[in-house]
């Protein structure tokens, strides 16, 4: 299978890469750019473990193909940890223990962070419903819930001060 | 008790009772976390796995020839060729009398006995490179009659799996306790149902992933793993392997869930270590999703006929179950397929004083995938089918749910005692934890509230379960059946020459939080900020030897060994801290990371000076002093097989009785671990362990066709609960230690599994009481709702 080139911005920075059409997102980011925090749970669309940003839409990496990427902003945790545009969800992830084996976790808090870009203020059943594309197996959701929750309502206090 | 007569409590700056943030969180938020299917090894290679598209089916031949040519492909293996360096095994253990399997290989050799066994490896420099070629090797088969249905596993015209075994039973027990006939004939009523726990898996978010690397070289086999037992790795690699124990060496890096899943040996794992032998280079194996819904073991999968005798008064005289269970073709090694079948019988009814129990278990062979141990081994069963039985029970006479539970209950003060199962209970506490659970969902409101909006045709229903759960388990669950598998833990620590502790524990991490607990009861063991101690797991070559992390025992096992390690550390640097002061040991005392005067508090010096002195300037000390700044302790329970805990779940559901649905409105859970190491990390536990618990009950099953095809083996078929299904669940405790340890801890993971089930099937029954509609087996689905209300 012939290789093609590609060129995207990576967390900021320009890629060049040659890769087989037929590989995905996810699989470029974590083998040939050793990004590995972006995750595979089900190679499928259904887990939300490989959920990156590309062009600032939350998009499922194991369904998108890397060479779609030519031209496009391509954003993965590591990327929004160094820059620290999460951290205080990071935070209350921790501080609420709203994790356990963190497979999921990088999926959750990219797409957590895109609901309060959205709706500042989420309710419960909100945030339930907006985080239902990413399984976690092992918090039963209560404390992710939580920890957006908390998220949610220190953002908008900053908000309101900075106003 | 320590040397100066405090307990932990007493310790000042104590992290025990505390909700310490986890040290390892952080990382893994930033997703610089590293798993198993992170890593990579030069020239390593990846393996795919020919899979046997029938349930059973003799292998006639195997042309490899097209794919060893294809492009990338490093070798083309069929089981014969493995089996030229890899030994089979049989899944047995000798204390679970008369059970029997066949020998397993790790790759299939002469015949297929379930869709997804492996009958070829393909090595490839990548996994797509591999897969390409996996489809080009040619198996010629011969399709046999496949056993699916348990019920007629043992007819004698259905045929035999493995011909040598004699028959499709792979075990049976039986048990009778007390006067059965007797009990069930004086009772002024007998009810009898037949409950069914549909198949499920695990679903680790992260599927399985090993990477075995063999050097011939120096001959020596490590293997990265996420797997929650190390050394029982260890050991059935090198006997399987033909390797010295010594020359194997198992890592564990960070684990995407576990919860039972990754407990156990699989073939294909043992085939991508024997592979790393055979072609002399690493190999990598991460199992894909498709792969892992038939290759992981499954879980439950019994049907169970219950009888319970109850006197008008709501006094229970006698129970009675029969289980039959499906196990897969072959029982799952070394821990045995027949476990949970054996934990329904010891587990069901002992919540209860009622001394009349008879129990048969029956464990049959078919043509599925194989089952084994997974998350509250057989607690959800014997917990179901008790708490459905009274309910049931309380129905028939007309008693309140909650007072035929207090009529029976054992009392919080008749411990010591002994169950009808002969499961022996050091001190239980049902009757608090009832009480404080009814208060926390304030019952009678709700049974208020339900009442009022029945009258305007809204279902509500409410379910109540309680629990015993096994945790801290002793030698008796597997090493005395002649399994390899440490029941025993241990934990090493060392002060380094910054003043720090460095620990190894023996214990695994899979997320639950065993290293924070290890640090904090070593931080307050010895005296030292939380934030000076690192923990280290999952290293064969560099831990002391010991179980992992299974069946609840982490943090009462491993954190009994961490105590002792850090006052045995702390007793060890007073020593030296005492001959550079010119004081007394006994005088002495860490706090904070400091040596301070133990009566005043006074500090009198850092422990980073002691270090200093320790190991920099060592001709400064005393003739005769020689510090030993690293210990090793370990710990075992002794005085119980088990150390049994309990608890009592509560759910709160709502029935649309035109189509069925279900909707979990609250969740209440109520148990006792004994000592709370950490509260935030107990109450996720019991959280996370509820949903584990939920999803079988409404959702997860494995739905096999007569033919044993799995038909919704991947994540958009196979319903996992998400958040938006979820309830809020709120937790409550009631803390009795055990005496045994002087942590008085006892375990939490699987309390919330054990009863999340029977709660919500009691509460579906509940709502639709007034239909007189009942049902007793789960997945609860709104087909199953409708079927039992008669539209469908």
């Amino acid at each position: 299978m012939s290789e093609r080139e590609l060129s995207f911005m990576l967390n900021g920075e320009a890629v060049m890469l040659r890769v087989a059409p037929r590989r995905h997102l996810a699989d470029v980011l974590r083998e040939d750019l050793g990004l590995t925090g972006t995750h595979l749970g089900c190679e499928q669309g259904v887990c939300g473990a490989c959920t990156v940003r590309v062009d600032g839409e939350i998009v499922r990496s194991c369904l998108m193909l890397a060479v779609q990427c030519e031209g496009s902003h391509v954003e993965t945790i590591e990327g929004l940890s160094d820059s620290g545009e999460v951290a205080d969800l990071q935070n209350a992830f921790r501080v609420r223990n709203a994790l356990q084996c963190g497979f999921c976790t990088p999926g959750m808090i990219i797409t957590a962070d895109d609901l309060l870009r959205r709706q500042p203020s989420p309710s419960r059943d909100g945030i339930r419903e907006h985080m239902a594309g990413n399984y976690c197996r092992c918090t039963g959701y209560h404390a992710i819930v939580d920890a957006i929750e908390a998220t949610a309502e220190k953002r908008h206090r900053k908000g309101a001060v900075s106003d | 008790m320590t040397e100066t007569g405090l307990t932990f409590l007493d310790r000042p700056n104590s992290y025990i009772g505390r909700a310490v943030p986890r040290p390892n969180l952080e990382r893994l938020t930033q997703g610089r976390g590293q798993y198993v299917s992170d890593m990579v090894l030069p020239r390593m290679g990846h393996v795919t796995f020919v899979r046997s598209p029938y349930a059973h089916a003799r292998i006639l031949g195997i042309d490899t020839g097209a794919a060893k040519s294809h492009k990338g492909v490093l070798a083309v293996v069929t089981g014969a060729e493995l089996a030229l360096v890899c030994t089979p095994w049989i899944g047995v253990l000798t204390h679970l009398k008369g059970l029997k399997s066949a020998p397993q290989h790790p790759i299939a050799i002469k015949k297929a006995c379930w869709q997804g066994e492996a009958v070829a490896a393909i090595v490839a420099r990548t996994r797509a490179e591999a897969e390409d070629a996996a489809e080009l090797v040619h198996v010629e088969y011969e399709e046999l009659p496949v056993v699916t249905d348990m019920e007629t596993a043992l007819d004698p015209a259905t045929p035999v799996i493995h011909p040598e075994l004699g028959d499709n039973l792979a075990w049976e027990r039986l048990h009778v306790a007390g006067d059965v006939n007797a009990a069930f004939a004086e009772a002024d009523h007998i009810i009898e149902a037949t409950f069914g726990f549909g198949r499920h898996t695990g679903v680790t978010l992260e599927p399985r992933a090993c990477l075995a690397d063999y050097n011939p070289g120096d001959g020596r086999l490590t293997v990265y793993q996420g797997t929650q037992a190390p050394h029982m790795i260890q050991n059935v690699l090198a006997k399987h392997l033909d390797l010295p124990e010594h020359n194997v060496r198992v890592v564990c890096k960070d684990v995407g869930g576990s919860f039972g899943i990754k407990v156990h040996v699989y073939a294909d794992e043992v085939a991508s270590a024997a592979l790393s032998k055979l072609l002399r280079r690493p190999v990598k194996y991460v199992a894909d999703r498709i792969e892992s819904f038939v290759t992981d073991i499954h879980a439950r999968d019994h049907r169970v006929r219950g009888r319970i005798g109850v006197m008008n008064d709501g006094q229970i005289t006698a129970f009675e179950i029969d289980d039959l269970t499906g196990i897969g073709p072959y029982s799952m090694y070394p821990r045995t397929s027949a476990i949970e079948a054996n934990q329904v019988v010891n587990f069901t009814g002992g919540q209860y004083t009622c001394p009349n129990y008879r129990a048969r278990a029956r464990v049959v062979f078919q043509n599925k995938n194989v089952t084994c141990q997974y998350r509250a081994v057989g607690h959800p069963i014997a917990c179901s089918v008790t708490e459905g039985l009274i309910d049931l029970a309380a129905r028939r006479i007309g008693m309140d749910p909650v007072e035929i539970r207090r009529r029976n209950i054992i009392g919080d003060d008749a411990y010591p005692c002994v169950s009808s199962a002969g499961m022996r209970f050091e001190k239980l506490s049902h009757e608090a934890a009832m009480a404080k659970l009814l208060e926390m969902m304030d019952y009678e409101t709700l049974r208020a509230e339900q009442a009022a909006l029945r009258a305007r045709g809204i279902y509500r229903g409410i379910g109540l379960a309680s629990f015993i759960e096994v945790t801290n388990p002793s030698a008796a669950f597997y090493g005395v059946g002649g399994a390899r598998i440490s029941s025993q833990d241990g934990v090493t620590v060392k002060l380094d020459a910054g003043g720090a502790l460095i620990c190894h524990s023996s214990v695994t991490e899979q997320g639950q939080g065993a290293e924070a607990v290890t640090a904090q009861v070593l931080a307050t063991a010895f005296g030292i900020p939380i934030e000076r101690v690192r923990v280290t797991t999952g290293d064969t070559d560099n831990t002391p030897y010991g179980g992992g992390t299974w069946a609840s025992r982490a943090a009462g096992i491993g954190g009994e060994a961490a105590w002792q390690a850090g006052k045995a550390l702390r007793q060890n640097v007073l020593a030296v801290a005492g001959a550079i002061l010119q004081a007394q040991p006994a005088n002495l005392d860490i706090c904070a990371g400091a040596v301070v005067d133990a009566a005043t508090g006074r500090e009198r010096m850092p422990l980073e000076e002691v270090a200093r002195i320790t190991y920099f300037r060592p001709d400064t000390l005393p003739p005769g002093i020689q510090a030993e700044f690293v210990v090793t302790r370990h710990y075992v329970p002794k005085q119980y097989p088990f150390a049994f805990t309990n608890g009592i779940q509560a759910s709160l559901v709502e029935i649309d009785v035109e189509t069925g649905f279900i909707r979990l409105l609250r969740h209440w859970a109520v148990e006792d671990c004994g000592t709370i190491i950490n509260p935030q990390l107990v109450d996720e536990q019991v959280r996370g362990g509820i949903v584990q618990g939920l999803g079988p009950a409404l959702f997860e099953h494995c739905i096999y066709d007569a033919q044993g095809q799995l038909l919704n083996g991947n994540m958009a078929d196979y319903l996992v609960p998400m958040s938006a299904e979820m309830p809020d669940i709120e937790v409550g405790h009631v803390s009795t230690p055990t005496a045994e340890s002087e942590l008085g801890a006892k375990g939490a993971g699987e309390a919330g599994t054990a009863g999340a089930a029977a709660a919500v099937m009691n509460a579906v029954n509940d709502a639709l009481a007034p239909f007189g509609a009942v049902i007793t087996s789960i997945p609860i689905t709104p087909k199953s709702v409708l079927a039992a209300l008669g539209h469908i």
